[in-house]
């Protein structure tokens, strides 16, 4: 079994490596291309607002609390943020919230 | 110009939230690996070899369910796929020492990703050092809340349910600051609708690699007649 897993262990870490390391390896030399440099500006709000939606995907809307919990503890991530621009008080504040509105069953 | 503190603290500062979060997401990963069955150093090899959380939660599933090495291997393929995206943006920006530079490249995971596109290098610093600290500090998180998982087994001593909100809060803040440096809506809303549409379309299992392929195809489509400007 050891060996087997050394195995799945091995082509994992290829498969993750050559998916970070494609770009630069067939790209190097477009570095400079309009496109690569449009991409470059374009890709980051994308996949920013892509991975707060992913984040958001299992919430469940049509059911109780109807993501109350998320809309409230992303409420005051951004309000705070918004208000004092320093990210880890908005990020603890709304995960300290969260993580009380979860364990504390006020919502269930 | 030396920066008024060593760059391992500001990197610390900058990534905090996401080593908040990797640690307990690590230890959740070796806790469900040592319920394999496997002494607690595989996990560790997994997660110092790999480095790659979706795909390490997704093949804790697979072996689970006696999947064959092709299978595991093509699931990592396809879930990693979404990291050649990031590097397209980086292309320019780390053209550094081929040791560092093979080191950031192996360390890109989404969160460092967000963080050093999102946050900008202490003035007077070089940005692919403060990126090296940042990326080296989440490495170092994640392996140390899969070694601490893997060894501890079962016995959790405090309840970290919620605690993965932190990553959700600190990909909002970084939209936020994200929308105040863009200041274009149309990137955003182009990522929202294919998120949106892709998510009830084909659900939340499969919607992070479709929609950033969506969406990826779409800004090259809108790029292009706009001739890349």
């Amino acid at each position: 079994m050891s060996g087997s897993l050394t195995a799945v262990i091995l082509v994992m870490a290829a498969a993750t490596v050559l998916s970070r390391v494609a770009p630069f390896l067939f790209l190097g030399r477009h570095a400079e291309r309009p496109w690569v440099r449009y991409l470059g500006r374009g890709v980051p709000p994308v996949i920013v607002t892509l991975l707060v939606i992913y984040c958001l995907r299992g919430v469940r809307i049509d059911a109780w609390p109807y993501g109350l919990p998320e809309l409230g503890a992303l409420v005051v991530t951004v309000g705070l943020h918004l208000a004092w621009g320093n990210a880890l008080i908005s990020i603890a504040a709304g995960t300290g919230l969260y993580m009380f509105l979860q364990q504390s069953g006020v919502l269930s | 110009m030396r920066p008024s503190r060593p760059l391992f603290f500001h990197a610390l500062k900058a990534t905090l939230p996401v080593i908040v979060g990797y640690v307990p997401l690590g230890f959740a990963f070796g806790l469900l690996f040592a319920e394999l069955g496997h002494h607690w150093a595989w996990a560790m090899a997994m997660s110092l070899a790999v480095y790659a959380g979706a795909a390490q939660f997704l093949a804790v599933g697979l072996l689970a369910a006696g999947a064959g090495l092709v299978d595991i291997g093509i699931a990592t393929l396809i879930l990693n796929a979404r990291h050649a995206f990031f590097g397209v943006s980086l292309l320019e920006r780390w053209r550094t020492h081929p040791i560092k530079k093979a080191f950031l490249i192996f360390w890109l995971t989404d969160e460092t990703y967000a963080v050093i596109t999102s946050l900008k290098a202490p003035e007077g610093t070089r940005e692919t050092d403060f990126h090296l600290w940042v990326a080296g500090l989440n490495y170092a998180a994640w392996n140390t809340g899969t070694v601490a998982g893997a060894i501890t087994g079962q016995a959790l001593a405090f309840d970290t349910t919620g605690m993965d909100f932190a990553l959700t809060a600190l990909f909002a803040v970084l939209l936020v600051e994200q929308i105040r440096e863009v200041r274009q809506p149309f990137p955003f809303l182009l990522a929202l609708a294919a998120g949106l549409a892709t998510l009830a379309l084909f659900g939340a299992e499969h919607m992070l690699l479709i929609s950033i392929g969506l969406s990826l195809y779409l800004l090259m489509l809108t790029g292009r007649r706009r001739a890349w400007r």
